[in-house]
């Protein structure tokens, strides 16, 4: 993603640039926590200290050592390696899950901020058909149908954070369409798919990032549930979910085997919420006050 | 004009219901499999699975499954289960009590945390900076509930031993039992949506507090807790029942995992069983009574809108 769009949004002056080059507390914190969670997928490509889902009995259930940074579970699996590669899952799901949304969810609002009522209408009132699935609900019956993986989870997901996308990119238009620059270019002859791509989509472009993060705190929060429930990925691929919910069934005997997966899901969760926050800030996106 | 919004409310609220039971029917209908065949088992004789066809109604056209289970749904029938031949409408009533319950006392637990905090944590902006409260909201939105439920059980049921750490008692049978089962899922609910609702409360007391007609309601001499009373209430209530509304749904569909993490025989355990026993009718008729009660609380969310701020009542 290049900086143009970003900083230019809705023409955010230039001579406010340099108070905005300070980083937030926010704005840090949240992109360090995401980082790590990125930066661990990657290096689980490449390394992991032993085979995530290799079981060696023998080993089971030792706690943190070593050999063993974070112990083994029930069936002896380094629960590190685990957690790495939960980590890919993770981002996995995250990755598609936002990208089904947001490709799924800007079209529709930008097109209905540009188009007149016949078009917009019925595409709000679809907007707010999906508002009422939730993802989780959408997931499960999705995982009825076709049976639950990976991939219904992923769409469910996609799906449900869909028209938080829509709703923004069309309020966005909406301002947009209204400046006098959009004006010019009508004026000019331009037809209106040259003014969405040349104009609307890099001015909203800051908004739908903040969008994005936040929609990727809720998408990992989702993936974590349904992978818990048994509607995500399934067994034997390690995922932050259901290390926890194999780890619950010990919580008597080994408490620290639940702690690893929640306290990794609670942190990416916070990590995107905090950068969305960040981000937020920093672009102002008060469509109001920037006319 | 109160009314004719009200009326269009309910008009796009019946409209929604209906798209909505079109897209769950049209989803499991593309199922592969007859319902007739998974009730009689391989071994079937073709004409055994034909008379259970006609038994259940799955030899008509889609449509008219369609319009026969939309149609006693309104008039609050499920129909029977294709697997145990059990009249589904009672069962769900049944799981819904339970999760009333749950969705119920976690919503009193986020408002009562949630309100006098948001509050104060305003009106005491500049002693209390709004850092440590809105650092636990941060936290509070970040750990799902279900993760706040495994926590609250390994302190109070495995290490203190004060409550269970599962189970359910109906509160008319044993009120006391109901209590120390229901405390920790209510408590893991609830925490988790008050964490984010007192941002709310702060943000909008924030921006009451600085109103003129504050300050006018001051100068007639009214307290600064009249005052907020009288006039700063009701300002405050419009973000929040918004908020609110959305927490319904959220406290819903969290409810279906905290269920299953408790052991708590509510409808998304339901649910969840009907479908791991691939029972369609009961998924349906599951998913439809959920997503209902989402459209239902949005619309009354809407309605309670209208009629707590004047101002929007006449514009279009």
């Amino acid at each position: 993603m290049s900086t143009t769009p970003l900083t230019s949004t809705l023409g955010a002056a230039t001579d406010t640039r340099s108070e905005r080059r300070r980083l937030s507390p926010t704005l840090w914190i949240g992109a360090t926590l995401v980082g790590l969670v990125i930066l661990v997928a990657v290096i689980s490509f490449f390394w992991t200290p032993y085979d995530p889902v290799a079981v060696d009995a023998p080993s089971r259930l030792m706690g943190p050592s070593g050999a063993h940074w974070l112990g083994t579970d029930a069936l002896g699996r380094d629960v590190f390696s685990q957690m790495e590669f939960g980590a890919r899952t993770t981002m996995f799901v995250g990755v598609i899950a936002v990208g089904v949304g947001a490709i799924g969810g800007i079209p529709l609002g930008v097109v209905a901020g540009m188009s007149g009522r016949f078009v917009s209408e019925p595409i709000l009132r679809l907007i707010d058909i999906l508002l009422a699935f939730p993802a989780l609900l959408l997931a499960i019956l999705f995982g009825a149908v076709w049976g639950a993986s990976t991939l219904t989870a992923m769409l469910a997901i996609g799906i449900a954070t869909a028209p938080g996308f829509a709703r923004l990119s069309r309020a966005g238009t909406l301002q947009v369409m209204s400046t006098e620059y959009v004006l010019a270019a009508r004026v000019a002859g331009k037809g209106k798919w040259v003014i969405a791509v040349r104009h609307v989509l890099p001015n909203v472009s800051g908004l739908l990032i903040v969008q994005a993060s936040v929609s990727y705190g809720i998408a990992v929060l989702a993936e974590a549930a349904l992978s818990y429930l048994g509607f995500g990925t399934p067994p034997p691929t390690p995922s932050w979910g259901r290390i926890l919910l194999e780890a619950q069934t010990l919580l008597f005997t080994d408490p620290l085997l639940s702690l690893w997966p929640a306290a990794a899901i609670a942190l990416a969760v916070l990590g995107f919420n905090l950068l969305g926050d960040g981000l937020r800030d920093r672009f102002d996106p008060q469509l109001d006050d920037r006319r | 004009m109160l009314i004719i919004r009200l009326l269009s409310r309910t008009a796009i609220l019946f409209g929604t219901i209906v798209a909505a039971s079109i897209v769950i029917f049209a989803l499991l209908a593309v199922l592969p499999g007859d319902p007739a065949q998974v009730a009689l088992g391989v071994n079937a004789s073709p004409k055994a699975l034909e008379q259970t066809r006609a038994e259940f109604g799955t030899n008509r056209p889609l449509v008219t499954q369609y319009l026969s289970w939309f149609g006693n749904f309104l008039r609050g029938s499920f129909g029977r289960s294709y697997l145990t031949h059990a009249d589904i409408g009672p069962q769900i009533a049944d799981r819904l009590q339970v999760t009333v319950w749950l969705v119920g006392l976690g919503m009193a637990v986020a408002i009562v945390f949630a309100l006098p905090l948001g509050v104060v944590a305003a009106v005491m902006h500049r002693k209390m900076s709004g850092t440590l409260l809105s650092a636990i909201s941060q936290v509070g939105m970040a750990v799902p509930s279900f993760i706040a439920a495994i926590l609250l059980i390994d302190i109070f049921a495995v290490r203190l031993q004060w409550v269970p750490s599962g189970g359910w008692t109906p509160p008319a049978s044993d009120p006391e039992t109901f209590l120390r089962q229901v405390i920790l899922p209510v408590l893991s609910l609830g925490l988790i949506q008050a964490a984010l609702l007192s941002r709310y409360v702060r943000s909008a007391t924030l921006n009451v507090l600085r109103e003129d007609y504050m300050r006018t309601a001051r100068a007639k001499g009214l307290t600064p807790g009249r005052a907020f009373l009288r006039h700063g209430m009701r300002n405050v209530a419009i973000p929040v029942v918004t908020v609110l509304g959305l927490q319904v749904s959220a406290l819903l569909v969290g409810a279906i995992v905290i269920e299953r993490v408790f052991v708590i025989p509510g409808l998304g355990g339901l649910l969840l069983d009907s479908v791991s026993n691939r029972d369609l009718l009961v998924v349906q008729g599951v998913v439809m009574v959920l997503l209902v009660a989402v459209l239902v609380v949005n619309f009354i969310t809407d309605a309670l809108y209208l009629l707590i701020d004047p101002r929007l009542r006449s514009s279009t």
